[in-house]
């Protein structure tokens, strides 16, 4: 339900009207943290968002300079904090290609494990606050239930449930705990009826369907001219996701298919596929959890660690799939023990960029709903 | 026409199919807990606020060095040579007086990576999460079994121990200065 | 019965009136409303698996009356500009449009609050009092957002009052009587006399209104959550919405008074649909009293069915509400003028043909 602006500023009496501006403040509890949204309205329409960041600025990327290689992990967990694994696996993906060093089998097989295991987390977080924005109470809590299993699992492998300091460059800091394999099957086993419960719950839900479907569409082309990653671009319908298409890490020997937004229940590129295919998103990687779970081999996950990482000169871009889009790491080294420049490529930050075109002649009611649907995290917009 | 019956019959069944849902989960028990008459039991792992057995420490600073927010601040005394500071519990004869051993907690990020570097393995972390104060102050804690007045003692010794050398060796060295001379006298 | 004791005590049959219209306000929806704010904590707690307030008595039951002991001690903020009659009156309007309901409610077939022929009538009349209540509160606030959600409560209120009036009118043209002990006492016997079955008296006509009834029934059932401003239809007091409620001035005992205002409302309008479809305060399977021959113990009985069915659409309510996103504002209005207002329309004209045939 979109409305053309016009905009001439005096209607046919010439009686003149204003814009009104309104601010959905920092603190507010639908924005996912401290965002400042200034709304331009026309009435109940919205012809102009401006989005004001940067209440979240802790300076990683100064920081990063001043610590050691070793010393940046605690760091880049704190980033993304909905999703610290895949944070240290991007940034240690970044250091070990600098490096050139080969990692043992098992080190591999357990980061996959791990960051798959912290996908669906962060999809949890995504879904049950979505829909709490809708008003939906109660998948919020089911969603955050099942979430604290994960945490659990993770508490018992390196000591903390969201700040880990677990993927190391060159290895892991600790080996997987004992019950882990076990624990994480039984995991797998559990979850599944879950999702079909959510889709009852939440996602077939009419009413739901009323307020996200269609609304926010964001159609493939300027997807990709915005910069747009993850699962927000594949709602749009584009195939595109870098376990597949650029793979790292051992991707390329597991089985599992990458879900595509669909016309069938609202237009390609709205606010409900986008919430879709997260909810897709956590099968696949239940599946591929289940595969690596079964390939895994032994060996020493703290034998590559170097003594002393001090890198050649050189400069190196490697990038992640985040579970909230392309997570890349820039980092510039001068030969000393300390990174010169490290730059991230926070995904959170880019898709912001991309709500006002999406707001353009929605209502008030809607910003929200297509600012759950981007599913950003302050903590990777800010850094 | 159809879809506007459709619309309503369909809103009507997930309705329903929603209701459902919730109403089989009230016979579900809770998943929480009362927290603090019942506490969990952590992991072994877990990661809470470190402990230093600072009679294993031998002051060698590879923990404040590696941690990132620089909360450790040690400090070190050399120990005479007649003095015996003792063994660590894995054998190693120690040869600093540490004089200072804080951690500031408001500063830790709990991230563990002082814990690998110590060769001794005296700093270690332990399960404890319930230690709030009132004053920001109180939560620097100070490791070290020393009194105030045995640290400056240590620290007073080993400035005399130093000054004495000092003193020894600008004689060695006048003396060298001055044998040479009559030795030239002589010959 | 009631009413001949308060005369007898006080010798005039005026203040008897009075006193027997008042009796239900204290005596069952104030211990209800605190009731109420307890049970749906715990029924909203055990929906999501977990426990709900605890430590308040046994199982928290206690938990509501600390909560109001803790509303009158806070301190009664009043904004600035704000327009002081109207500021203190709107509560006073919204309370009174709540409880005023309950004088016409049947509770036992030997007490009801007041025994006004025009009964269902009444209770429209007065609960239109909540609105003007409402948009006092919303003007009076001197704050552009609670006036918009004021205007939309307002409007939600208002246009949801017809689908419900339309269903009254097919069961009234059904029965003959506006007055509701008369439409109570209509369906005695057992539960297949009830309306939802089809109405007393025995006929192909009783078959042929069961769909009808039933559509009827959910009709009004969807009506009135949005009359009491539930989810689905809770825009006036979403938190997570970008405009602010029309309470969002007040503070202390006045708030106090929009809170409990609402659970009596929610109690009141389960009695109506229990009073209109179910039955009212009939067993659904005839009287232990007329058992045991003890006929003193029927109106006792007949309260706690009441009371049952009152509670049990309340539970539906509350289990509605934690299950159901929020409707935006454009498609509650959709829902009522394209949906809930023809259907109903033509459900009147249908009863009404096979009620002359």
């Amino acid at each position: 339900m979109s409305v053309e602006i016009e905009n001439n500023k005096e209607t046919q009496n010439g009686i003149k009207t204003e814009q009104m501006v309104l601010n959905l403040g920092p603190q507010h509890p639908s924005t996912h943290g401290v965002l400042r949204l200034e709304l331009e309205l026309e009435g109940e329409i919205i012809t102009k968002v401006t989005p004001h960041i940067g209440y979240l600025h802790r300076c990683f990327e100064k920081h990063a300079e001043a610590m050691t290689y070793p010393q940046v992990v605690p760091y880049t967990d704190r980033m993304d904090y909905l999703s610290a694994m895949y944070n240290e696996f991007g940034y240690a993906l970044a250091v070990e290609k600098l490096l050139g060093i080969e990692l043992p089998e098992r080190v591999e097989y357990i980061r996959v494990i791990m960051g798959e295991f912290q996908r669906i987390a962060s999809h949890l977080v995504a879904i049950g606050t979505y829909g709490l924005d809708i008003g939906a109470f109660t998948p919020f809590l089911y969603c955050f239930r099942d979430r604290e299993r994960i945490l659990s699992l993770f508490e018992k492998t390196c000591g903390a449930r969201l700040l880990y300091n677990y993927i190391w460059v060159g290895g892991l800091s600790h080996d997987l705990h004992p019950d882990f394999v076990r624990e994480a099957k039984e995991f797998v086993k559990y979850f599944k009826p879950n999702i079909k419960e959510l889709n009852d719950l939440l996602t077939m839900n009419k009413i739901f369907i009323e307020r996200t479907a269609n609304v926010g569409v964001l159609p493939v082309e300027t997807a990709i001219n915005y910069g747009i990653s993850g699962p927000n671009l594949r709602a749009s319908g584009l195939k595109w996701d870098i376990r597949k298409n650029d793979p790292y890490s051992v991707y390329h020997k597991f089985d599992f298919d990458i879900p595509v937004g669909k016309n069938d229940i609202g237009t390609v590129g709205d606010s409900w596929n986008r919430y879709y295919i997260r909810v897709l998103e956590m099968e696949q990687s239940l599946r591929i959890i289940e595969q690596a779970l079964e390939q895994i081999p032994e060996g020493d996950v703290t034998s590559a660690i170097p003594k002393r990482i001090k890198p050649p000169v050189g400069q190196v871009y490697s990038r992640v799939e985040n579970p909230k889009g392309e997570l890349g790491y820039f980092i510039i080294s001068n030969g000393s023990t300390s990174p010169f420049r490290v730059k991230v490529k926070g995904p959170s930050f880019v898709h912001l960029g991309v709500l006002n075109e999406l707001c353009k002649g929605r209502m008030v009611a809607d910003v929200i709903a297509i600012l759950g649907s981007i599913d950003i995290v302050l903590g990777e917009v800010d850094r | 026409m159809k879809s506007y019956f459709k619309t309503a019959w369909e809103a009507l069944l997930t309705v329903f199919i929603g209701m459902k849902v919730t109403f089989k989960h009230l016979f579900v028990p809770a998943v929480t807990i009362q927290y603090p008459d019942v506490k969990l039991q952590l992991p072994e792992r877990e990661r809470n606020r470190l402990y230093v057995n600072i009679d294993d420490c031998i002051g060698c600073d590879q923990c404040a060095r590696a941690c990132p927010v620089s909360c450790i601040t040690i400090e070190t005394v050399k120990g005479l040579p007649s003095e015996d500071l003792g063994k660590t519990s894995g054998g190693k004869k120690k040869a600093l007086w540490v004089t200072k051993f804080d951690i500031d907690f408001a500063k830790c990020c709990y991230c563990q990576l002082c814990v690998f570097p110590c060769p001794t393995e005296c700093i270690y972390m332990t399960d404890v999460y319930e230690f709030s104060e009132y004053e920001r102050e109180n939560l620097i804690y100070d490791f070290v079994t020393l009194t105030p007045e045995e640290r400056e003692q240590k620290k007073a010794n080993y400035a005399r121990f130093e000054a004495e050398k000092a003193a020894e060796k600008a004689a060695a060295a006048a003396a060298k200065v001055a044998a040479p001379k009559t030795e030239e006298n002589k010959g | 019965m009631i009413y001949d004791f308060f005369h007898n005590l006080t010798g005039s049959y005026f203040i008897a009136d009075i006193i027997q219209a008042i009796l239900p306000l204290f005596f069952f929806i104030l211990p209800f409303a605190l009731f109420a704010v307890w049970w749906e904590r715990k029924v909203s707690a055990h929906m999501q698996d977990r426990l709900g307030p605890m430590r308040v008595g046994y199982h928290g039951a206690l938990q509501t009356i600390a909560d109001i002991l803790k509303l009158f001690q806070k301190e009664d903020i009043v904004a600035k500009d704000i327009d002081k009659p109207l500021f203190n009156l709107a509560p006073v309007l919204v309370f009174i449009g709540s409880y005023g309901v309950f004088a016409a409610i049947p509770f036992t077939s030997a007490y009801i609050g007041a025994n006004i022929d025009l009964g269902v009538f009444y209770i429209v009349a007065v609960s239109g009092l909540a609105v003007a209540g409402i948009l006092m509160a919303g003007w009076a606030s001197n704050n552009k957002y609670s006036l918009l959600g004021a205007m939309r409560s307002a409007a939600q209120m208002v246009s949801y009052e017809i689908p419900t009036i339309l269903v009254i009118v097919s069961i009234v043209m059904i029965t003959g009587t506006l007055n509701l002990n008369t439409l109570s006492e209509m369906q005695t016997g057992h539960f297949w006399n009830w309306m939802i079955l089809g109405g007393p008296g025995f006929g192909i006509a009783k078959f042929l209104f069961i769909p009808f009834m039933i559509l009827g029934f959910l009709i009004i059932y969807i009506s009135t959550l949005a009359e009491v401003n539930r989810v689905p239809f809770d825009i006036p007091e979403a938190e997570s919405e970008l405009v602010a409620g029309y309470h969002t001035e007040y503070s202390g005992m006045k708030f106090a008074m929009f809170f409990l205002a609402e659970y009596a409302n929610m109690f009141a309008v389960s009695a109506i649909v229990a009073a209109l479809f179910f039955g009212g305060y009939q067993s659904p399977i005839g009287y232990l009293g007329n058992l045991l021959n003890a006929h003193w113990l029927i109106p006792i009985e007949q309260l706690f069915w009441f009371t049952a069915k009152g509670l049990f659409f309340v539970f539906v309510q509350m289990w509605l509400r934690w299950t159901l996103p929020r409707l935006r504002v454009d498609q509650l209005m959709e829902t009522c003028w394209k949906y809930l207002i023809p259907i109903a329309f033509v459900d009147l004209i249908i009863v009404g043909l096979i009620t002359v045939l």
